[in-house]
């Protein structure tokens, strides 16, 4: 069996018979790859603190025909243990991980993501930004990656130059008054001004926004991600905000 | 696939948790060849399991009766209580035999990912218990995983503000193991709990 290794951050674990786990990993190179940790819930696992979620590890592995098989894991960045420690990071970085489990593919590589990922996971475990800031950053980001940028100035349908005071997701983000379809939200400028700053790591402005702006903004952002996806992602519900 | 009973058998064993078709079929054939006394035995036990076992109902452990053995002992401390996952994590600790306190069973621990937020679990119920006035101190020890570790930060804010003493059991090295195979985390939370040596 072909053995690889591999920079890796975990992004979610399922329990697998009586002390193994499933473990989903972002890789640099291969993309997300799902490989089995034999042993790892044991209390004498030696790398069962390795493969938690939100760890950065140099993971060496092997390749089956349906699941790889973890055999060595050296940490790399504890953000993980860093973030479980406060509830409110770690609420958002579980929407972080959940997001990026959607996004991307089984051994098709997407270094953008995986840089993505590895920036708000740290700036999560740094305790930079308020976590809320940092999760809607990553979203806007993530979703831009993925080919679903929002246009938060210029008009989304025909480019006129903005900024607009009418919002419509299915349109793409800002809509002109001659392109504005009917139901199309209007959120305070201010809102639209965060979330720009958000989408280009402008966090001087990010940081310095008000608290109603934050709120109506991860509303739109949460609404723009479930649109794209298709489907609800279930952590962003338990998100603790500001 | 085979005859009615059997792969009825078979499709019902295959249900159970970490049993594969291949493995449910060997215990089908097992239980096909074995005594009839044998399979009545177990057929009783999965009855009664289900018709005498219920979760008692101040700590939400397993029980037979309204209360569980160890809520229903007077000789147990009531100022103490010790919050676990799940039932066999009472188990676990009452074979250590060092605690003497009583045990609140949460039901998991907080996973956003999988849809368990604080509401899905046992935390108003501890809640209500520690309105009492009786509870001194309370031991979270959910799993040593960053799911347990998040529980317990969730639960220490809110506990606080009832004025309870609340402690974390300590994380570690594994007695009997060696230091140089020590990974990061488990060294790292063994230098944050580190203890003074008496003289």
């Amino acid at each position: 069996m072909p053995l690889y290794r591999d920079d890796a951050i975990v992004l979610r674990t399922h329990k697998l018979a009586e002390a193994d786990r499933i473990v989903t990993m972002l890789t640099r190179t291969r993309g997300k790859v799902r490989a089995v940790g034999r042993g790892v819930r044991r209390t004498k696992s030696r790398f069962g603190a390795r493969l938690e979620p939100g760890m950065r590890v140099d993971i060496q592995c092997y390749e089956g025909r349906n699941l790889d098989t973890v055999t060595q894991a050296e940490t790399l960045d504890t953000w993980g243990d860093v973030i479980a420690r406060d509830y409110t990071s770690w609420t958002a970085a579980h929407a972080v991980l959940e997001t990026c489990d959607r996004l991307t593919e089984e051994h098709e590589p997407s270094v953008q993501q995986f840089h993505l990922l590895a920036g708000a996971l740290a700036s999560l475990a740094e305790g930079a930004h308020e976590p809320g800031l940092v999760l809607d950053a990553y979203l806007l980001r993530a979703l831009a990656v993925a080919g679903w940028a929002p246009s938060f100035v210029d008009c989304a349908r025909c480019g006129d130059p903005g900024p607009h005071r009418a919002f419509n997701i299915a349109a793409g983000g800002s809509v002109c008054r001659v392109c504005r379809p009917p139901g199309s939200a209007a959120p305070a400028p201010e809102t639209l001004e965060l979330l720009a700053a958000l989408l280009t790591g402008d966090w001087a402005v990010a940081d310095g926004s008000g608290l109603r702006y934050r709120r109506e903004g991860s509303g739109l952002t949460a609404a723009f991600l479930q649109w794209h996806l298709e489907r609800q992602l279930r952590s962003l519900s338990f998100v603790e905000r500001a | 696939m085979y005859e009615g009973a059997v792969q009825d058998l078979i499709d019902e064993l295959g249900r159970l948790p970490g049993v594969g078709p291949k493995s449910a079929q060997r215990i089908a054939f097992h239980l096909l060849q074995a005594d009839s006394d044998d399979v009545d035995r177990l057929v009783t036990a999965l009855t009664e399991v289900k018709a005498r076992v219920r979760f008692c109902t101040v700590c939400g452990n397993v029980a037979e009766a309204e209360l569980c053995r160890i809520c229903a002992d007077p000789r147990r401390d009531p100022s103490l209580i010790c919050v676990v996952e799940e039932p066999k994590d009472v188990v676990a600790i009452e074979r250590t035999r060092e605690f003497k306190g009583r045990y609140h069973v949460l039901g998991g621990a907080i996973s956003p990912m999988d849809g368990v937020g604080p509401n899905d679990l046992r935390i108003k119920e501890l809640m209500t218990r520690l309105l009492g006035g009786t509870v001194e101190e309370v031991i979270i020890a959910t799993d040593p995983n960053l799911e347990g570790e998040a529980t317990a930060a969730y639960l220490s804010k809110y506990l606080r503000e009832l004025h309870v003493r609340v402690t974390r059991l300590a994380s570690g090295l594994p007695v009997g193991g060696d230091l140089e195979y020590a990974d990061e985390v488990t060294l790292g939370r063994a230098f944050e709990g580190r203890r003074l040596i008496d003289a």
